[in-house]
């Protein structure tokens, strides 16, 4: 799959030029999906995929925040194939997450 | 309006605090990452809304709703559009948003806040005895966040507790009210409803099937305790 490019247009919006909100946002999402994505990993290590529907489902919001919606689409489909065991995917989720990760460091 | 917000995302409690903000008659009290901490301010504090997350580990937002007993009005927040008509079985749900929540969005919901409130204070006179429940000729009026709800009783086809509450389940809408069965029991004509369980009252002309210990009314599969099979039986037309 193709990635999609993160952006800060949502949160832009939401700012509303708060600077302050802006910054604070983003430091949250800094702080919690490294601690997301690890939990899903190893969540996915223990096979408990119905767990890891769950870290889907919570990183899903970050996913759309970032103005991903190729990636949001993703992770519907890939949350609902964990729910029924099927972990097949994981490398493209995976991906996805790095993408983010890495957008956030460069602001 | 004081309100609270229970998230277990962070990022979701900051921005629907930020769209609060832009809201000059909203104010957040407090925020909590879980339901129990939010059950245990609610249990010395009062609030008039809550923006509830329905998705959060141990304690769904559904279970969190079901513990309250005069629920303020709520506003449901979620990742997953599939929950939506569950949301509405709760008369305290006045909107349910899908994240990412935009401004607009937000800003609309909040308007269905206002109108509900205009329509409490007109229909605020309507408390017969400050009861749950009443009975006008085939009609049962049932409180439901201070406003008197009119249901068919024929229409109704069983009744479920539900802790501290009760749940109608009538043949176009479910009604969540708190109540015992046994109140409700007292308003309801015998001739159509009878107690099957301790848990259920089933209007018996809406049965399917019987099957052993369970009757089918619609799609739901009720269960007969031992005691009330033979009331039961004895009430149908057998061949």
């Amino acid at each position: 799959m193709q990635l999609d490019t993160p952006n800060l247009s949502y949160i832009k919006e939401l700012a509303d030029g708060d600077a302050d909100f802006e910054a604070s946002l983003i430091a949250i999402l800094k702080k919690e999906l490294p601690k997301e994505k690890e939990a899903f990993m190893e969540s996915v290590q223990q096979k408990n995929y119905q767990n890891s529907a769950a870290h889907v489902h919570k990183i899903k919001h970050k996913i759309s925040i970032l103005g991903l919606e190729k990636s949001y689409d993703f992770a519907i489909a890939f949350e609902e194939e964990l729910k029924n065991g099927d972990p097949k995917r994981y490398d493209t989720f995976l991906s996805i997450l790095q993408n983010m990760e890495k957008f956030l460091t460069t602001i | 309006m004081k309100s609270i917000i229970v998230d277990d995302e962070a990022a979701a409690r900051a921005i629907t605090k930020q769209l609060c903000k832009k809201i000059e008659a909203l104010t957040v009290a407090e925020e909590f990452e879980n339901a129990i901490d939010a059950i245990k301010y609610l249990n010395n504090n009062t609030v008039d809304l809550i923006f509830l997350d329905i998705h959060m580990p141990t304690f769904s937002g559904f279970d969190f709703i079901q513990t309250l007993k005069n629920p303020p009005l709520i506003i449901l927040t979620t990742s997953d559009r599939n929950f939506a008509l569950d949301a509405f079985e709760y008369d305290c749900v006045v909107d349910y948003l899908v994240k990412p929540i935009t401004p607009e969005r937000f800003a609309k919901a909040v308007d269905r806040i206002k109108d509900r409130s205009v329509a409490n204070k007109i229909e605020e006179p309507l408390q017969p005895n400050d009861e749950d429940t009443a009975t006008v000729g085939n009609d049962l009026y049932v409180n439901i966040d201070r406003r008197l709800v009119k249901i068919n009783v024929p229409d109704i086809c069983l009744i479920e507790a539900k802790g501290d509450y009760i749940k109608i389940k009538a043949e176009d809408k479910n009604y969540v009210v708190h109540s015992t069965l046994k109140k409700i029991e007292e308003k309801l004509p015998t001739h159509l409803f009878l107690k099957v369980h301790r848990s259920y009252i089933i209007n018996t002309t809406k049965i399917v099937d019987i099957e052993d210990n369970s009757v089918l009314i619609k799609q739901d599969v009720i269960p007969v305790s031992r005691a009330n099979r033979k009331e039961l039986m004895k009430r149908l037309n057998l061949l």
